[in-house]
């Protein structure tokens, strides 16, 4: 599903957020992504959504490499996936449901059939009943669940999460760590980045440690077989 | 299909939406422009019913040959048949000098200095229809009438007809002038609107960008929004010149009374109107375009 093979990223300016990185993750397969923050966390995962491209080697996704995808063809690409991020990133100058109905517009959703689907996801998150309300008015949890809420309501295959508990109490970090084990469980793959060193003792998910842009070796855990390889087509 | 049609008319909201989040400089952008295009279309308006008029006031063209004095009967005679002849002219008039004198009389009603002349002081004149009604050719015409034995003086009737008629064009070239300049003021303006409003929606881009809307979708509020207030200027525009001919049609009226002329102020016609609309819209869409390619670009995700 997705693959790095010999990735580096070199920021102008000099500093190298990434050296020589390759994993490969597979189709329905959840990992966490940790290491100290400045690690390469978010470059990596910017790297799958092609927000940003390698200097060398080659990111896979759903084998087709996106470091060298025409501009064009981005947007497709991220439709496909569902990003979630830190500061959740929400339009305060609409309401929940409109947030949420964002994806679905950008794809060009047919009116009844969208709202529908943005009713499921937001109750999946449990806000369905904040639908009218302004994000601004959530908790820093519901911010977030509102953010994932957005990330899944056109189904991605993929969902991708850069340190979605980071500033959350740890009763909250639960009940969205609940969430993204639910999508795990209906064959989502993930890959989720934290420095929560609790969430990763307490969880028995294949972990990638990065320190100063490299993968640590060994895992904490064995790397599961991979069914599918990335050169394969 | 339907959805596609739902989803413009979704965005069109959003954009009058945002037009008037704040009424006041929403409604002060439409007046500019409507303003700024009013200016040229109105002169234009102005131009085209001074046209009219001098067509009117002008009738059909007019050579008068006044003879020497010296003249026979015979050369007369003589002169009617070489004018009948000639291939540029289809009707003669001939006016003896005893039958002007007496019109001279009842127009002017000076009969009684008239009658204490002891000479006639008047020549016998041709008054000649030209076929052609060009400038060039009647002066051509007029030169060449000139030259005949017997003419003491070829004059042209509607000369400054002509000469005002030149004057025009010199003022069309100028409302042209004027145009041009004007829609690029149009053009700036709307490029201005749409760079503030693409900088107060950044953080809506990049997100939108995020989660996988094209450079197209991004882009058709703003074309909208461009396309749409050109349309709204254009609209104040055409309501602009229908209320000055409204206010100048009475002085108008009472002016062409004083002239026994039946001259009316005409309107902007259908097909100018739609012209007009058309061309705001398509100004303010190019604004909008040139400001998008130019500043979108420039916001990525990050």
């Amino acid at each position: 599903m997705i693959a790095f093979n010999q990735v580096s990223k070199r920021y102008p300016g000099g500093y190298e957020a990434l050296k020589h990185v390759s994993f490969e993750l597979a189709k329905g397969e959840m990992a966490f992504l940790s290491g100290h923050s400045g690690a390469g966390k978010s470059t990596l995962l910017k790297l799958i959504a092609a927000i940003e491209r390698p200097t060398s080697g080659s990111v896979l996704v759903n084998n087709q490499n996106v470091s060298v995808l025409k501009k064009g063809a981005l947007p497709y690409l991220r439709r496909n996936l569902g990003l979630i991020f830190q500061d959740h990133k929400l339009l305060f100058d609409r309401t929940v449901f409109d947030n949420v109905l964002l994806p679905l517009q950008i794809c060009g959703f047919d009116h009844r059939e969208s709202g529908k689907r943005v009713r499921a996801a937001l109750d999946k998150v449990g806000l369905l009943n904040r639908e009218k309300s302004n994000p601004i008015a959530l908790s820093g949890g519901e911010q977030q669940r509102l953010c994932i809420a957005r990330a899944i309501v056109n189904r991605p295959s993929i969902l991708l999460a850069d340190e979605p508990t980071g500033n959350l109490d740890a009763e909250y970090a639960q009940e969205i760590m609940a969430i993204f084990n639910s999508f795990h469980q209906v064959g989502v793959t993930l890959l989720i980045s934290t420095h929560d060193a609790d969430m990763l003792r307490n969880s028995h998910v294949r972990v990638i440690a990065l320190k100063h842009g490299e993968i640590q070796h060994p895992a904490s855990h064995p790397e599961p077989v991979i069914p599918t390889g990335a050169g394969q087509t | 299909m339907m959805s596609a049609f739902n989803q413009h008319l979704g965005v069109m909201k959003t954009a009058l939406r945002r037009m008037f989040t704040s009424p006041l400089a929403g409604f002060l952008n439409i007046l500019v422009i409507g303003i700024a295009l009013s200016l040229p279309a109105g002169m234009y308006v102005l131009l085209q019913n001074t046209q009219n008029l001098v067509a009117q006031l002008s009738g059909s063209p007019q050579i008068s040959l006044f003879l020497t004095m010296e003249t026979t009967a015979d050369d007369i005679a003589q002169l009617r048949n070489q004018l009948a002849l000639h291939k540029g002219i289809h009707d003669i008039e001939f006016i003896s000098r005893t039958a002007a004198l007496e019109q001279l009389g009842k127009n002017s009603g000076l009969d009684d200095v008239i009658a204490g002349l002891e000479d006639n002081p008047l020549p016998d004149a041709y008054v000649v229809s030209p076929t052609a009604t060009d400038a060039k050719s009647l002066e051509e015409l007029r030169n060449e009438l000139q030259q005949l034995p017997g003419v003491e003086l070829a004059q042209l009737d509607s000369a400054w007809a002509y000469k005002l008629e030149a004057l025009l064009e010199f003022a069309r070239i100028a409302v042209l002038v004027l145009a041009s300049l004007l829609s690029l003021g149009l053009i700036a303006i709307t490029f201005n609107t749409i760079r503030l409003q693409i900088l107060t929606q950044r953080d809506e881009i990049q997100i939108a960008r995020l989660i996988g809307a094209t450079d197209a979708f991004i882009r058709r509020p703003f074309m909208y929004f461009g396309a749409l207030q050109g349309l709204f200027g254009g609209i104040t525009a055409w309501l602009i010149i229908a209320l000055s001919l409204q206010l100048l049609r009475l002085p108008m009226a009472t002016l062409s009374q004083l002239y026994s002329s039946t001259f009316t102020l005409q309107a902007l016609s259908l097909s100018d109107s739609l012209s007009l609309l058309l061309f705001s819209v398509y100004l303010g869409w190019l604004g909008a375009w040139l400001s998008v390619a130019r500043h979108l670009s420039q916001i990525e995700p990050r």
